[in-house]
């Protein structure tokens, strides 16, 4: 049974104490949730796993993984500033009261408008952002409202085609000898702080399957909602394609105005086999906190790709414009000859926002390639920093990497910073890296407003201008949605 | 009434004086040609009627329809039908010359309190001002003067003029760094805007 709303308003919009920049993504859903007491030990674990009737070998998963944690202390040299978390303040799961609805009808008035409200219909039609109607724009779309997931469209099309994609309990209830062959493998329990506790107390998220020879027919989305206060978001998405599989996957992350932080700490595995490509796009929307800093998402995520085959091929994109503090790396360990590493990132900051991202690249098979291009935009008194590292094992003979590092400075209070690491144990490898730094020059501003076009709208052009390389890496739909959110943030950027 | 008046204008830039009481009178459809030496504040005039803020104006006035633009904000004057060609078109990259001039066209189209053009309506307008001016369809889609030449950022900014059809046009210099043929072509769509 769907549960009831308690509102007759159920998407009530935010108080507007918060409105001195515009977050349309900021209300609350007011639906009645089951949402653990604060705190993590053994026994929530236990009690999450049991929630999600998982089976015993997970559960001693997630407890290997939580006694681990225990162990490990935070790591703090990243170039990022926040107050020591503590750990146990936060509630580790929260969810819409109810079983999961079984199907669309079932699903919660409430839940379903929050989703329409973010621009993500979740019946089965075309989704439209562009300009015309065509059936091949429909985009399969995973919702997960706090610790679950609500609904996943077009799964009946998706499988005739024998792809899988679900959220990740129903993998595990559904396709447990897939998840337990490939989970952790890309990264291990133990491999930081966050990983290990997102490996503990990990709710939901995505599972993608794309078997032998496939080609997924649509874009696969995944869409991420944050709603219940003082809650962290523990999501695990794991996408796996087989030989010579490929798949086209995009998340989007939103999350309601609050004035108290709240920690965001994904795990994400892609794994590509023999000639698989698997192209991830991220647009990053979680509160950014206020104009002095109060609130906003802590996302520290570990996102990492495994091209395991040869000739496989994993691409990131990412559009980083929300988020109090944005600190990750997705990388690509480039394991198969031949395989190749794409990493294209948007990073924006404002106000008092602070980005320590990028990626890193492994080369450990023959001839493996990589290309990084990174554009940080820093406005207001934000702090974006780039960190990258590309290592070269002694086995990546001919490998080959590209970096370009671009940074557009707004203002003159915001600071950009750049960490390129390089770590060569091949002579004949070839590192190229290449840096810049700029300001959005006045000839500019003035040869657009020369030509009738108001300050703030001319500086989203320069800066959409300067993202472009990256823009065009997305689908359209989302390239559109990524360019409105630039604007969006860069508000009051001007001056 | 004269399109444009210019009483006694007196302009610094960096504290020094360049203008020193330039009176000028322009009525609708008339070519005025502003002639002197290198330093002589010929582009200084040009800036201060397009409202770029290095200048610093210490008397006089400009007139524009009967109203001083002296206040006015850069965007504003454009809206009003006043347009500049640069002499050093600046680069805007990853910024496509489509978009600049369809966002242009839409932003006056507004202050007109008209519609935004179609999308159809403007690639005509814009393919068929390349053509007059011998440019490629294609360099539509390339970002605004990104890797042009000189001589194509020129043409680029009678590009801009011929689409957007401004009322009172300042040419900073737009013949400098063109070939005879793109002279030619120039000249050609400078005359058709006076007609």
């Amino acid at each position: 049974m769907p549960s009831e709303a308690v509102d007759t308003d159920p998407v009530s919009p935010h108080p507007s104490e918060f409105s001195t920049r515009e977050y349309a993504a900021g209300f609350v859903t007011e639906v009645e949730s089951e949402t653990f007491p604060p705190g993590l030990d053994e026994a929530v674990v236990a009690a999450i796993s049991q929630r999600k009737n998982e089976p015993s070998w997970l559960l001693d998963w997630r407890l290997e993984a939580y006694r681990g944690w225990t162990e490990m202390t935070e790591p703090r040299w990243a170039h990022v500033n926040f107050p020591r978390i503590d750990f146990q303040e936060i509630s580790y799961f929260s969810a819409p009261k109810g079983d999961r609805p079984k199907s669309l009808e079932e699903v919660d008035p409430a839940l379903l408008e929050t989703f329409e409200k973010l621009g993500i219909p979740l019946h089965e039609r075309a989704f439209l952002a562009g300009v015309e109607e065509e059936p091949a724009s429909a985009v399969a779309v995973d919702a997960v409202f706090d610790s679950v997931s609500i609904t996943t469209t077009f799964q009946e099309t998706l499988r005739e085609h024998g792809v899988i994609f679900c959220p990740f309990s129903e993998a595990v209830e559904e396709h447990p000898e897939l998840v337990r062959k490939y989970l952790g493998t890309v990264v291990p329990r133990r491999d930081n702080f966050y990983a290990a506790l997102n490996s503990a107390a990990f709710s939901d998220g995505s599972f993608v399957f794309v078997p032998k020879g496939v080609q997924c027919p649509m874009e696969l989305s995944t869409v991420f909602r944050i709603n219940a206060r003082n809650t962290g978001q523990f999501e695990r998405t794991l996408i796996v394609a087989e030989e010579g599989a490929s798949v086209s996957y995009l998340e989007g992350c939103t999350a309601p105005m609050r004035d108290e932080n709240q920690l965001h700490a994904a795990v994400v595995e892609l794994i590509a086999l023999d000639d698989a490509k698997i192209k991830y796009s991220t647009v990053q929307n979680w509160y950014p906190g206020d104009a002095e800093g109060n609130g906003g998402i802590y996302n520290f995520v570990t996102k990492r790709g495994a091209c395991r085959g040869r000739n496989s091929k994993i691409s990131w994109t990412q559009v980083e414009t929300g988020s109090a503090i944005t600190w990750k790396y997705p990388s690509v360990v480039l394991l198969g000859d031949n395989s190749v590493g794409e990493f294209y990132t948007v990073a924006m900051t404002n106000n008092r926002q602070q980005a320590d991202t990028v990626t890193k690249m492994t080369h450990i098979g023959r001839n493996t390639r990589s290309t990084i291009v990174s554009k940080g935009i820093s406005a207001g008194q934000s702090s974006n920093a780039y960190r990258g590292l590309v290592r070269m094992d002694r086995r990546a003979a001919g490998a080959r990497n590209y970096t370009q590092c671009d940074s557009l400075l707004i203002g003159s209070e915001s600071a950009a910073h750049t960490f390129p690491y390089i770590e060569s144990r091949r002579p004949d490898a070839q590192v190229e890296h290449e840096a810049t730094t700029s300001r959005i020059s006045d000839d500019q501003m003035f040869l657009c407003r020369q030509r009738g076009i108001d300050p703030e709208k001319a500086m989203s052009m320069i800066v959409n201008g300067f993202c472009r390389e990256v823009f065009r890496e997305l689908p359209l739909e989302f390239a559109v949605e990524a360019g409105k959110l630039l604007e969006v943030n860069l508000e009051g950027a001007v001056g | 009434m004269s399109l444009l008046e210019i009483r006694g204008l007196r302009v610094n830039a960096g504290g020094q004086p360049i203008l020193k009481g330039l009176d000028l009178s322009v009525d609708l459809g008339e070519v005025h040609a502003i002639m002197g030496p290198n330093g002589s504040g010929k582009s200084t005039l040009a800036n201060v009627l397009a409202g770029r803020e290095d200048f610093e104006v210490t008397a006089g006035d400009m007139v524009y329809r009967g109203e001083s633009i002296l206040d006015s904000e850069p965007e504003e004057r454009a809206r009003k039908g006043i347009f500049m060609a640069f002499q050093f078109p600046v680069e805007i990259p990853g910024l496509t010359n489509m978009e600049l001039l369809k966002t242009a066209v839409d932003a006056l189209r507004e202050s007109r309190g008209q519609q935004k053009i179609s999308a159809a309506d403007f690639l005509k307008r814009a393919r068929s001002a390349a053509e007059s001016l011998g440019l490629d369809p294609q360099f539509l889609r390339r970002g605004v003067n990104e890797g042009f030449s000189g001589g194509e950022r020129k043409r680029n900014e009678i590009l801009q003029l011929a689409v957007i059809e401004p009322t009172l046009a300042v040419l900073d210099e737009t013949d400098s760094g063109l070939d005879i043929d793109s002279v030619q072509l120039v000249a050609k769509c400078v005359d058709a805007f006076q007609s």
